[in-house]
Protein backbone atom coordinates (compact mmCIF):
# COMPACT_ATOMS: atom_id res chain seq x y z
CA UNK A 1 0.00 0.00 0.00
CA UNK A 2 1.36 3.44 -0.88
CA UNK A 3 1.46 6.21 1.70
CA UNK A 4 -1.19 8.17 -0.23
CA UNK A 5 -3.54 5.15 -0.22
CA UNK A 6 -3.09 4.63 3.49
CA UNK A 7 -3.70 8.33 4.28
CA UNK A 8 -6.76 8.28 2.03
CA UNK A 9 -8.26 5.33 3.87
CA UNK A 10 -7.61 7.06 7.22
CA UNK A 11 -9.40 10.19 6.00
CA UNK A 12 -12.33 8.26 4.50
CA UNK A 13 -12.72 6.24 7.68
CA UNK A 14 -12.37 9.10 10.17
CA UNK A 15 -13.59 12.25 8.42
CA UNK A 16 -16.01 10.83 5.85
CA UNK A 17 -17.14 8.08 8.22
CA UNK A 18 -16.60 5.41 5.62
CA UNK A 19 -18.48 7.20 2.84
CA UNK A 20 -16.53 6.01 -0.21
CA UNK A 21 -18.93 7.71 -2.64
CA UNK A 22 -17.31 11.10 -1.88
CA UNK A 23 -14.99 12.10 -4.71
CA UNK A 24 -11.79 12.97 -2.91
CA UNK A 25 -8.90 13.93 -5.19
CA UNK A 26 -5.32 13.69 -3.91
CA UNK A 27 -5.02 17.46 -4.35
CA UNK A 28 -8.34 18.45 -2.72
CA UNK A 29 -7.83 20.99 0.07
CA UNK A 30 -9.14 19.28 3.20
CA UNK A 31 -9.92 22.65 4.77
CA UNK A 32 -11.73 24.08 1.73
CA UNK A 33 -13.77 20.89 1.44
CA UNK A 34 -14.64 21.16 5.16
CA UNK A 35 -13.30 17.66 5.74
CA UNK A 36 -11.14 18.44 8.75
CA UNK A 37 -11.54 20.88 11.58
CA UNK A 38 -9.15 21.77 14.34
CA UNK A 39 -9.67 18.56 16.28
CA UNK A 40 -9.53 16.52 13.07
CA UNK A 41 -6.08 17.79 12.24
CA UNK A 42 -4.80 16.71 15.64
CA UNK A 43 -6.13 13.19 15.02
CA UNK A 44 -4.46 13.16 11.62
CA UNK A 45 -1.11 14.31 13.00
CA UNK A 46 -1.22 11.70 15.79
CA UNK A 47 -2.04 9.06 13.22
CA UNK A 48 0.91 10.03 11.01
CA UNK A 49 3.28 10.13 14.00
CA UNK A 50 2.17 6.72 15.24
CA UNK A 51 1.92 4.97 11.88
CA UNK A 52 5.16 6.25 10.36
CA UNK A 53 7.24 6.62 13.50
CA UNK A 54 8.09 10.25 12.93
CA UNK A 55 7.95 13.22 15.29
CA UNK A 56 6.15 16.27 13.95
CA UNK A 57 6.88 19.76 15.24
CA UNK A 58 4.06 22.26 15.77
CA UNK A 59 5.65 24.55 13.19
CA UNK A 60 5.32 21.76 10.60
CA UNK A 61 1.55 21.44 11.08
CA UNK A 62 0.76 23.91 8.30
CA UNK A 63 -1.37 23.72 5.13
CA UNK A 64 1.74 23.16 2.96
CA UNK A 65 2.31 19.82 4.71
CA UNK A 66 -1.18 18.68 5.73
CA UNK A 67 -3.94 20.23 3.62
CA UNK A 68 -4.30 17.42 1.04
CA UNK A 69 -3.55 13.73 0.65
CA UNK A 70 -0.77 14.55 -1.81
CA UNK A 71 0.85 17.06 0.54
CA UNK A 72 0.69 14.70 3.52
CA UNK A 73 2.17 11.85 1.47
CA UNK A 74 4.98 14.05 0.22
CA UNK A 75 5.67 15.37 3.74
CA UNK A 76 5.97 11.79 5.03
CA UNK A 77 8.12 10.74 2.08
CA UNK A 78 10.37 13.73 2.81
CA UNK A 79 11.09 12.10 6.17
CA UNK A 80 12.61 9.11 4.43
CA UNK A 81 9.55 6.85 4.70
CA UNK A 82 8.80 5.09 1.42
CA UNK A 83 5.90 2.75 2.22
CA UNK A 84 2.87 2.64 4.40
CA UNK A 85 3.57 0.69 7.55
CA UNK B 1 -27.78 54.74 13.25
CA UNK B 2 -28.18 52.23 10.45
CA UNK B 3 -25.32 49.76 10.22
CA UNK B 4 -24.46 50.31 6.55
CA UNK B 5 -23.37 53.80 7.62
CA UNK B 6 -20.48 52.16 9.52
CA UNK B 7 -19.11 51.30 6.08
CA UNK B 8 -19.91 54.50 4.19
CA UNK B 9 -18.48 56.64 7.02
CA UNK B 10 -15.26 54.63 7.25
CA UNK B 11 -14.94 54.77 3.46
CA UNK B 12 -15.22 58.55 3.61
CA UNK B 13 -12.72 58.91 6.42
CA UNK B 14 -10.20 56.24 5.37
CA UNK B 15 -10.73 55.45 1.66
CA UNK B 16 -7.28 53.96 1.10
CA UNK B 17 -6.95 52.09 4.39
CA UNK B 18 -7.13 48.28 4.26
CA UNK B 19 -10.54 47.20 5.50
CA UNK B 20 -10.49 43.49 4.84
CA UNK B 21 -7.89 40.78 4.26
CA UNK B 22 -9.28 37.35 3.34
CA UNK B 23 -6.80 34.89 1.83
CA UNK B 24 -5.45 36.54 -1.34
CA UNK B 25 -8.13 39.30 -1.26
CA UNK B 26 -7.27 42.72 0.18
CA UNK B 27 -9.93 45.43 0.02
CA UNK B 28 -9.51 49.10 0.93
CA UNK B 29 -12.49 50.84 2.53
CA UNK B 30 -13.21 52.60 -0.78
CA UNK B 31 -13.23 49.26 -2.64
CA UNK B 32 -15.27 47.50 0.05
CA UNK B 33 -17.88 50.28 0.03
CA UNK B 34 -18.04 50.52 -3.77
CA UNK B 35 -18.46 46.76 -4.24
CA UNK B 36 -21.08 46.50 -1.50
CA UNK B 37 -22.96 49.41 -3.08
CA UNK B 38 -22.85 47.75 -6.50
CA UNK B 39 -24.04 44.44 -5.05
CA UNK B 40 -26.85 46.26 -3.21
CA UNK B 41 -28.06 47.81 -6.46
CA UNK B 42 -27.91 44.38 -8.10
CA UNK B 43 -29.98 42.92 -5.23
CA UNK B 44 -32.59 45.62 -5.75
CA UNK B 45 -32.55 44.66 -9.43
CA UNK B 46 -33.34 41.08 -8.35
CA UNK B 47 -36.40 42.36 -6.50
CA UNK B 48 -35.00 42.83 -2.97
CA UNK B 49 -36.92 45.57 -1.16
CA UNK B 50 -36.88 47.19 2.27
CA UNK B 51 -37.33 44.67 5.13
CA UNK B 52 -37.07 41.63 2.84
CA UNK B 53 -34.91 38.82 4.17
CA UNK B 54 -31.77 37.72 2.32
CA UNK B 55 -29.72 34.69 3.39
CA UNK B 56 -25.92 34.85 3.29
CA UNK B 57 -24.81 31.21 3.01
CA UNK B 58 -21.01 31.32 3.03
CA UNK B 59 -18.02 30.64 5.21
CA UNK B 60 -15.42 33.28 6.09
CA UNK B 61 -14.67 34.72 2.66
CA UNK B 62 -14.53 38.33 1.48
CA UNK B 63 -17.79 37.91 -0.44
CA UNK B 64 -19.62 37.21 2.82
CA UNK B 65 -18.55 40.59 4.21
CA UNK B 66 -19.61 42.29 0.98
CA UNK B 67 -22.93 40.45 0.98
CA UNK B 68 -23.79 41.45 4.55
CA UNK B 69 -23.28 45.16 3.89
CA UNK B 70 -24.93 44.95 0.46
CA UNK B 71 -28.12 43.51 1.97
CA UNK B 72 -28.23 46.36 4.50
CA UNK B 73 -27.54 48.97 1.82
CA UNK B 74 -30.49 47.56 -0.13
CA UNK B 75 -32.67 48.18 2.93
CA UNK B 76 -33.15 44.48 3.62
CA UNK B 77 -32.43 42.17 6.57
CA UNK B 78 -29.55 39.68 6.32
CA UNK B 79 -29.48 36.25 7.88
CA UNK B 80 -26.04 34.60 8.02
CA UNK B 81 -26.22 30.81 7.62
CA UNK B 82 -23.40 28.48 8.69
CA UNK B 83 -21.83 27.03 5.54
CA UNK B 84 -22.01 23.48 6.90
CA UNK B 85 -25.82 23.67 7.14
CA UNK B 86 -27.51 20.82 5.25
CA UNK B 87 -30.43 21.15 2.85
CA UNK B 88 -33.16 19.99 5.28
CA UNK B 89 -32.37 22.64 7.84
CA UNK B 90 -31.80 25.33 5.23
CA UNK B 91 -35.22 24.49 3.81
CA UNK B 92 -36.67 24.96 7.30
CA UNK B 93 -35.05 28.42 7.59
CA UNK B 94 -36.32 29.33 4.11
CA UNK B 95 -39.83 28.27 5.07
CA UNK B 96 -39.57 30.19 8.31
CA UNK B 97 -38.36 33.60 7.12
CA UNK B 98 -39.29 33.42 3.38
CA UNK B 99 -36.20 35.13 1.96
CA UNK B 100 -36.39 36.92 -1.38
CA UNK B 101 -32.82 35.99 -2.26
CA UNK B 102 -29.97 33.73 -1.20
CA UNK B 103 -26.35 34.73 -1.66
CA UNK B 104 -24.35 31.50 -1.63
CA UNK B 105 -20.72 30.48 -1.82
CA UNK B 106 -20.06 28.36 -4.87
CA UNK B 107 -19.15 25.18 -2.99
CA UNK B 108 -22.45 25.12 -1.09
CA UNK B 109 -24.64 26.31 -3.97
CA UNK B 110 -25.95 22.74 -4.61
CA UNK B 111 -27.23 22.64 -1.02
CA UNK B 112 -29.03 25.95 -1.61
CA UNK B 113 -30.55 24.67 -4.86
CA UNK B 114 -31.81 21.54 -3.08
CA UNK B 115 -33.26 23.58 -0.20
CA UNK B 116 -34.97 26.11 -2.49
CA UNK B 117 -36.63 23.18 -4.27
CA UNK B 118 -38.14 25.24 -7.04
CA UNK B 119 -39.65 27.90 -4.75
CA UNK B 120 -39.40 31.33 -6.30
CA UNK B 121 -36.39 33.19 -4.99
CA UNK B 122 -33.20 34.60 -6.44
CA UNK B 123 -29.96 32.67 -5.98
CA UNK B 124 -26.70 34.51 -6.58
CA UNK B 125 -23.56 32.38 -6.37
CA UNK B 126 -20.00 33.63 -5.77
CA UNK B 127 -17.43 33.10 -8.51
CA UNK B 128 -20.03 33.01 -11.29
CA UNK B 129 -20.31 35.58 -14.14
CA UNK B 130 -23.58 36.71 -12.53
CA UNK B 131 -21.76 37.47 -9.28
CA UNK B 132 -18.96 39.34 -11.08
CA UNK B 133 -21.58 41.40 -12.92
CA UNK B 134 -23.44 42.10 -9.67
CA UNK B 135 -20.39 43.52 -7.86
CA UNK B 136 -19.70 45.73 -10.90
CA UNK B 137 -23.27 47.09 -11.18
CA UNK B 138 -23.22 50.77 -12.10
CA UNK B 139 -26.88 51.66 -11.56
CA UNK B 140 -27.31 53.55 -8.29
CA UNK B 141 -29.13 52.21 -5.24
CA UNK B 142 -32.79 53.18 -5.11
CA UNK B 143 -33.46 55.00 -1.80
CA UNK B 144 -35.29 52.49 0.39
CA UNK B 145 -36.45 54.78 3.20
CA UNK B 146 -35.27 52.43 5.94
CA UNK B 147 -34.68 53.67 9.50
CA UNK B 148 -32.65 52.26 12.36
CA UNK B 149 -35.47 50.44 14.10
CA UNK B 150 -35.89 48.26 11.01
CA UNK B 151 -34.53 44.73 11.33
CA UNK B 152 -30.86 44.58 10.40
CA UNK B 153 -30.40 40.87 10.92
CA UNK B 154 -31.98 37.61 11.78
CA UNK B 155 -29.58 35.13 13.40
CA UNK B 156 -30.79 31.58 13.76
CA UNK B 157 -29.91 29.91 17.03
CA UNK B 158 -30.57 26.43 18.38
CA UNK B 159 -33.69 26.14 20.46
CA UNK B 160 -34.40 23.52 23.08
CA UNK B 161 -37.42 22.39 21.04
CA UNK B 162 -34.99 21.28 18.34
CA UNK B 163 -36.07 23.89 15.77
CA UNK B 164 -33.84 26.90 15.17
CA UNK B 165 -35.25 30.30 16.09
CA UNK B 166 -34.48 33.57 14.29
CA UNK B 167 -33.20 36.21 16.71
CA UNK B 168 -34.45 39.61 15.49
CA UNK B 169 -32.01 42.48 15.83
CA UNK B 170 -32.67 46.02 14.68
CA UNK B 171 -29.93 48.28 13.37
CA UNK B 172 -30.24 50.16 16.65
CA UNK B 173 -29.65 46.94 18.66
CA UNK B 174 -26.48 46.24 16.66
CA UNK B 175 -25.31 49.82 16.97
CA UNK B 176 -25.75 49.70 20.75
CA UNK B 177 -23.98 46.35 21.16
CA UNK B 178 -21.04 47.27 18.94
CA UNK B 179 -20.68 50.67 20.65
CA UNK B 180 -20.60 49.04 24.08
CA UNK B 181 -18.10 46.33 23.15
CA UNK B 182 -15.68 48.56 21.25
CA UNK B 183 -15.76 50.92 24.25
CA UNK B 184 -14.60 48.40 26.84
CA UNK B 185 -12.12 46.72 24.51
CA UNK B 186 -10.85 50.23 23.70
CA UNK B 187 -10.80 49.49 19.97
CA UNK B 188 -9.25 52.13 17.75
CA UNK B 189 -8.80 52.77 14.04
CA UNK B 190 -5.34 51.20 14.39
CA UNK B 191 -6.63 47.79 15.43
CA UNK B 192 -6.01 44.82 13.16
CA UNK B 193 -8.30 42.00 14.23
CA UNK B 194 -7.84 38.37 13.20
CA UNK B 195 -11.11 36.47 13.18
CA UNK B 196 -11.55 32.73 12.65
CA UNK B 197 -15.02 32.50 14.26
CA UNK B 198 -17.69 31.89 11.60
CA UNK B 199 -19.48 35.02 10.36
CA UNK B 200 -22.68 33.01 10.85
CA UNK B 201 -21.95 33.05 14.61
CA UNK B 202 -22.54 36.44 16.24
CA UNK B 203 -19.06 36.46 17.81
CA UNK B 204 -17.45 36.26 14.37
CA UNK B 205 -20.03 38.53 12.75
CA UNK B 206 -19.42 41.32 15.27
CA UNK B 207 -15.68 41.25 14.55
CA UNK B 208 -16.61 42.41 11.04
CA UNK B 209 -19.23 44.93 12.18
CA UNK B 210 -16.98 46.42 14.88
CA UNK B 211 -13.89 46.59 12.65
CA UNK B 212 -15.91 48.48 10.01
CA UNK B 213 -17.45 50.72 12.67
CA UNK B 214 -13.97 51.74 13.89
CA UNK B 215 -12.33 51.92 10.47
CA UNK B 216 -10.00 49.15 11.67
CA UNK B 217 -8.71 46.19 9.63
CA UNK B 218 -10.22 42.69 9.71
CA UNK B 219 -8.19 39.63 8.78
CA UNK B 220 -10.69 36.88 7.99
CA UNK B 221 -9.66 33.23 8.27
CA UNK B 222 -11.98 30.27 7.92
CA UNK B 223 -10.33 27.67 10.11
CA UNK B 224 -8.14 27.28 13.17
CA UNK B 225 -6.97 23.83 12.09
CA UNK B 226 -3.45 25.14 11.48
CA UNK B 227 -2.58 27.45 14.39
CA UNK B 228 1.05 27.81 13.26
CA UNK B 229 -0.16 29.22 9.92
CA UNK B 230 -2.63 31.56 11.66
CA UNK B 231 0.16 32.92 13.85
CA UNK B 232 2.37 33.39 10.81
CA UNK B 233 -0.43 35.54 9.33
CA UNK B 234 -0.76 37.40 12.64
CA UNK B 235 2.94 38.29 12.59
CA UNK B 236 2.81 39.31 8.92
CA UNK B 237 -0.25 41.53 9.33
CA UNK B 238 0.81 42.86 12.77
CA UNK B 239 -2.46 41.77 14.33
CA UNK B 240 -3.53 43.58 17.53
CA UNK B 241 -6.78 41.79 18.44
CA UNK B 242 -7.48 38.06 18.62
CA UNK B 243 -10.96 36.77 19.55
CA UNK B 244 -10.84 33.23 20.96
CA UNK B 245 -13.26 30.55 22.06
CA UNK B 246 -12.14 28.07 24.76
CA UNK B 247 -11.56 25.29 22.21
CA UNK B 248 -9.00 27.44 20.43
CA UNK B 249 -7.30 28.28 23.73
CA UNK B 250 -7.14 24.57 24.60
CA UNK B 251 -5.50 23.86 21.24
CA UNK B 252 -2.89 26.58 21.72
CA UNK B 253 -2.10 25.35 25.22
CA UNK B 254 -1.56 21.82 23.87
CA UNK B 255 1.19 22.98 21.54
CA UNK B 256 4.65 21.74 22.40
CA UNK B 257 6.65 24.52 20.78
CA UNK B 258 5.17 27.84 21.86
CA UNK B 259 7.80 29.91 20.05
CA UNK B 260 5.52 29.76 17.00
CA UNK B 261 2.98 31.79 19.00
CA UNK B 262 5.11 34.91 19.39
CA UNK B 263 3.16 37.95 18.14
CA UNK B 264 4.63 41.19 19.46
CA UNK B 265 1.87 43.39 18.06
CA UNK B 266 -0.93 41.60 19.95
CA UNK B 267 -2.76 44.07 22.23
CA UNK B 268 -5.76 42.04 23.37
CA UNK B 269 -7.36 38.60 23.40
CA UNK B 270 -11.06 38.05 24.03
CA UNK B 271 -12.86 34.90 25.10
CA UNK B 272 -16.54 34.11 25.00
CA UNK B 273 -18.98 31.29 24.12
CA UNK B 274 -18.02 29.37 27.26
CA UNK B 275 -15.91 30.11 30.29
CA UNK B 276 -12.17 29.52 30.15
CA UNK B 277 -10.91 27.27 32.93
CA UNK B 278 -8.90 29.41 35.39
CA UNK B 279 -5.79 27.41 34.67
CA UNK B 280 -6.13 28.24 30.97
CA UNK B 281 -6.52 31.92 31.80
CA UNK B 282 -3.23 31.92 33.71
CA UNK B 283 -1.40 29.98 31.01
CA UNK B 284 -2.72 32.24 28.25
CA UNK B 285 -1.52 35.28 30.14
CA UNK B 286 1.92 33.72 30.52
CA UNK B 287 1.97 32.86 26.82
CA UNK B 288 0.91 36.35 25.69
CA UNK B 289 2.27 38.65 28.43
CA UNK B 290 1.83 41.83 26.39
CA UNK B 291 -1.85 41.16 25.59
CA UNK B 292 -4.83 42.10 27.75
CA UNK B 293 -7.28 39.23 28.24
CA UNK B 294 -11.02 39.87 28.30
CA UNK B 295 -13.26 37.13 29.73
CA UNK B 296 -16.77 37.71 28.47
CA UNK B 297 -20.19 36.13 28.48
CA UNK B 298 -23.19 36.58 26.23
CA UNK B 299 -25.90 34.98 24.14
CA UNK B 300 -27.17 35.71 20.66
CA UNK B 301 -30.38 37.19 22.10
CA UNK B 302 -28.50 40.29 23.28
CA UNK B 303 -25.09 39.68 21.75
CA UNK B 304 -23.08 40.28 24.92
CA UNK B 305 -24.01 40.52 28.61
CA UNK B 306 -20.89 40.89 30.70
CA UNK B 307 -17.12 41.29 30.63
CA UNK B 308 -14.48 41.07 33.33
CA UNK B 309 -12.40 44.26 33.49
CA UNK B 310 -8.87 42.91 32.95
CA UNK B 311 -7.59 44.50 36.16
CA UNK B 312 -9.87 42.06 38.05
CA UNK B 313 -8.32 38.90 36.56
CA UNK B 314 -5.91 38.35 39.46
CA UNK B 315 -8.64 38.71 42.05
CA UNK B 316 -11.51 36.77 40.43
CA UNK B 317 -10.42 34.84 37.37
CA UNK B 318 -13.51 32.64 37.64
CA UNK B 319 -15.91 35.55 37.15
CA UNK B 320 -17.33 36.75 33.82
CA UNK B 321 -17.51 40.19 35.37
CA UNK B 322 -20.04 42.95 35.24
CA UNK B 323 -22.60 44.27 32.77
CA UNK B 324 -21.11 45.77 29.61
CA UNK B 325 -21.39 49.59 29.31
CA UNK B 326 -24.94 50.99 29.09
CA UNK B 327 -26.62 47.75 30.13
CA UNK B 328 -27.79 46.15 33.36
CA UNK B 329 -27.31 42.55 34.44
CA UNK B 330 -28.82 41.05 37.59
CA UNK B 331 -29.60 37.66 39.07
CA UNK B 332 -33.31 36.99 39.61
CA UNK B 333 -35.52 34.36 41.23
CA UNK B 334 -38.35 32.51 39.48
CA UNK B 335 -40.62 35.56 39.89
CA UNK B 336 -38.06 37.85 38.25
CA UNK B 337 -37.15 39.53 41.55
CA UNK B 338 -33.46 40.31 42.16
CA UNK B 339 -31.81 37.95 44.66
CA UNK B 340 -29.12 38.63 47.28
CA UNK B 341 -25.40 38.16 46.66
CA UNK B 342 -24.36 34.52 46.65
CA UNK B 343 -27.83 33.24 45.75
CA UNK B 344 -28.14 31.34 42.48
CA UNK B 345 -30.79 32.54 40.04
CA UNK B 346 -31.38 33.35 36.40
CA UNK B 347 -29.36 36.13 34.80
CA UNK B 348 -31.55 38.95 33.49
CA UNK B 349 -30.34 41.54 30.99
CA UNK B 350 -31.72 45.01 30.36
CA UNK B 351 -30.37 47.27 27.67
CA UNK B 352 -30.58 48.70 24.15
CA UNK B 353 -28.97 45.59 22.65
CA UNK B 354 -31.70 43.14 23.71
CA UNK B 355 -33.40 41.44 20.75
CA UNK B 356 -36.89 42.25 19.51
CA UNK B 357 -37.87 38.57 19.90
CA UNK B 358 -37.79 35.42 17.79
CA UNK B 359 -39.05 35.69 14.23
CA UNK B 360 -42.74 34.69 14.07
CA UNK B 361 -42.45 32.75 17.31
CA UNK B 362 -44.43 34.59 20.00
CA UNK B 363 -44.43 31.61 22.39
CA UNK B 364 -40.63 31.32 22.46
CA UNK B 365 -40.33 35.11 22.61
CA UNK B 366 -42.64 35.29 25.64
CA UNK B 367 -40.40 32.82 27.49
CA UNK B 368 -37.29 34.98 27.09
CA UNK B 369 -38.69 38.55 27.02
CA UNK B 370 -40.72 39.15 30.16
CA UNK B 371 -41.67 42.11 32.33
CA UNK B 372 -38.81 43.15 34.57
CA UNK B 373 -38.58 45.54 37.49
CA UNK B 374 -40.42 48.17 35.44
CA UNK B 375 -43.90 47.10 34.47
CA UNK B 376 -43.70 49.08 31.22
CA UNK B 377 -40.83 47.16 29.68
CA UNK B 378 -39.64 43.66 28.88
CA UNK B 379 -36.21 42.38 29.78
CA UNK B 380 -34.23 39.35 28.66
CA UNK B 381 -34.30 36.21 30.81
CA UNK B 382 -31.17 34.44 29.61
CA UNK B 383 -31.98 30.91 30.77
CA UNK B 384 -28.51 30.81 32.35
CA UNK B 385 -27.95 30.38 36.08
CA UNK B 386 -25.58 32.78 37.85
CA UNK B 387 -24.71 34.18 41.23
CA UNK B 388 -23.02 37.46 42.14
CA UNK B 389 -20.27 37.95 44.74
CA UNK B 390 -20.49 40.66 47.41
CA UNK B 391 -19.09 43.25 45.01
CA UNK B 392 -21.53 42.37 42.25
CA UNK B 393 -19.22 40.34 40.01
CA UNK B 394 -21.07 37.58 38.23
CA UNK B 395 -20.29 33.86 38.07
CA UNK B 396 -21.77 31.40 35.57
CA UNK B 397 -23.23 28.26 37.18
CA UNK B 398 -25.02 26.37 34.41
CA UNK B 399 -27.94 26.36 32.01
CA UNK B 400 -31.60 25.96 32.92
CA UNK B 401 -32.28 23.87 29.80
CA UNK B 402 -30.31 20.97 28.33
CA UNK B 403 -28.62 22.79 25.44
CA UNK B 404 -25.08 21.47 24.88
CA UNK B 405 -22.22 23.93 24.36
CA UNK B 406 -19.54 22.39 22.16
CA UNK B 407 -16.68 24.24 20.52
CA UNK B 408 -18.49 27.41 21.59
CA UNK B 409 -21.64 26.57 19.62
CA UNK B 410 -25.04 25.61 20.95
CA UNK B 411 -26.46 22.20 20.13
CA UNK B 412 -30.05 21.25 20.92
CA UNK B 413 -30.12 17.54 21.88
CA UNK B 414 -33.59 17.25 20.34
CA UNK B 415 -32.32 18.35 16.94
CA UNK B 416 -29.70 15.58 16.95
CA UNK B 417 -32.13 13.02 18.36
CA UNK B 418 -34.61 13.75 15.55
CA UNK B 419 -31.91 12.87 13.02
CA UNK B 420 -30.99 9.68 14.93
CA UNK B 421 -34.62 8.54 14.99
CA UNK B 422 -34.73 8.93 11.21
CA UNK B 423 -32.12 6.16 10.83
CA UNK B 424 -33.76 2.78 10.25
CA UNK B 425 -32.45 0.33 12.80
CA UNK B 426 -32.45 2.87 15.65
CA UNK B 427 -35.38 2.41 18.02
CA UNK B 428 -34.48 4.93 20.71
CA UNK B 429 -31.93 7.68 21.07
CA UNK B 430 -30.88 10.26 23.62
CA UNK B 431 -28.18 12.89 23.20
CA UNK B 432 -26.14 14.37 26.03
CA UNK B 433 -23.08 16.57 26.47
CA UNK B 434 -20.04 14.94 28.08
CA UNK B 435 -17.01 16.87 29.40
CA UNK B 436 -14.21 17.21 26.85
CA UNK B 437 -10.87 18.92 27.47
CA UNK B 438 -10.81 20.63 24.05
CA UNK B 439 -14.46 20.99 23.02
CA UNK B 440 -15.78 21.95 26.45
CA UNK B 441 -18.59 19.47 25.96
CA UNK B 442 -18.66 16.73 23.34
CA UNK B 443 -21.92 15.56 21.81
CA UNK B 444 -22.59 11.92 22.71
CA UNK B 445 -25.51 9.78 21.60
CA UNK B 446 -26.82 6.73 23.42
CA UNK B 447 -28.99 4.56 21.20
CA UNK B 448 -30.97 1.34 21.20
CA UNK B 449 -30.55 -0.45 17.89
CA UNK B 450 -33.08 -2.93 16.55
CA UNK B 451 -30.70 -3.89 13.75
CA UNK B 452 -27.50 -5.45 15.16
CA UNK B 453 -25.67 -4.63 11.92
CA UNK B 454 -25.79 -0.87 12.62
CA UNK B 455 -22.34 0.29 13.73
CA UNK B 456 -21.05 3.47 15.39
CA UNK B 457 -19.59 4.72 12.13
CA UNK B 458 -22.90 4.13 10.30
CA UNK B 459 -24.68 6.30 12.83
CA UNK B 460 -22.07 9.07 12.70
CA UNK B 461 -22.09 9.06 8.88
CA UNK B 462 -25.88 9.33 8.86
CA UNK B 463 -25.66 12.34 11.20
CA UNK B 464 -22.80 13.99 9.27
CA UNK B 465 -24.94 14.07 6.15
CA UNK B 466 -27.80 15.84 7.92
CA UNK B 467 -26.34 18.06 10.63
CA UNK B 468 -23.89 20.94 10.81
CA UNK B 469 -20.37 19.72 11.64
CA UNK B 470 -20.41 20.78 15.27
CA UNK B 471 -23.70 18.92 15.95
CA UNK B 472 -22.47 15.51 14.78
CA UNK B 473 -22.01 13.14 17.76
CA UNK B 474 -18.39 12.32 18.53
CA UNK B 475 -19.31 8.99 20.05
CA UNK B 476 -22.23 6.55 19.93
CA UNK B 477 -22.96 4.15 22.75
CA UNK B 478 -25.23 1.17 22.11
CA UNK B 479 -27.48 -0.06 24.90
CA UNK B 480 -30.36 -2.49 25.21
CA UNK B 481 -32.57 0.15 26.85
CA UNK B 482 -32.52 3.83 27.81
CA UNK B 483 -33.22 5.27 31.25
CA UNK B 484 -36.83 6.44 31.51
CA UNK B 485 -38.90 8.59 33.83
CA UNK B 486 -41.84 7.15 35.78
CA UNK B 487 -44.11 8.17 32.91
CA UNK B 488 -42.02 6.17 30.46
CA UNK B 489 -40.32 9.08 28.71
CA UNK B 490 -36.65 8.75 27.81
CA UNK B 491 -34.81 10.88 30.36
CA UNK B 492 -31.85 12.93 29.19
CA UNK B 493 -30.97 13.76 32.78
CA UNK B 494 -30.90 10.10 33.87
CA UNK B 495 -28.95 9.21 30.73
CA UNK B 496 -26.32 11.82 31.58
CA UNK B 497 -26.16 10.52 35.15
CA UNK B 498 -25.71 6.96 33.92
CA UNK B 499 -22.63 8.13 32.00
CA UNK B 500 -21.13 9.83 35.03
CA UNK B 501 -21.42 6.58 36.98
CA UNK B 502 -19.46 4.53 34.48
Amino acid sequence: MTIATEIRSFIVENFLFGDTSYELADETSLIEADLIDSTGILELVSHVEATYGIAIKDAEIVPDNFDSIARIASFIAGRGVSQAA
Amino acid sequence: MRIERFLSQSAQRFPDKTALIAGPVRLSYAQFDAQATALAAALQGLGVKRNDRVLVFMDNIAEAALAIFAVLKAGATFSPINSSTKADKLAYVIGNCRPVAILAQRKVAPVAVEAIAGNGMALLVTGTPEWEAAVATTTPIVPHGGIDVDLGMLIYTSGSTGRPKGVMMTHRNIDAASDSITTYIENTVDDIILNVAPLAFDYGLYQLLMAVRMGATLVLEKSFAFPAAIFETMRREKVTGFPLVPTMAAMLLQMRDTSTLDVRSLRYITNTAAALPEEHIQRLRALFPQATLYSMYGLTECKRCTYLPPAELDRRAGSVGIAIPNTEAYVADDDGEPVAHGVIGELVIRGPHVMQGYWENPAATAERLRPGRNAWEKVLFTGDLFYADSEGFLYFVGRKDDIIKTRGEKVAPKEVEAVLYALPGIAEAVVVGVPDPVLGQAVKAIVVATDPAVTEIDVIRHCAKRLEDFMVPRAIEFRTSLPKTDTGKVSRRLAAQSLELT
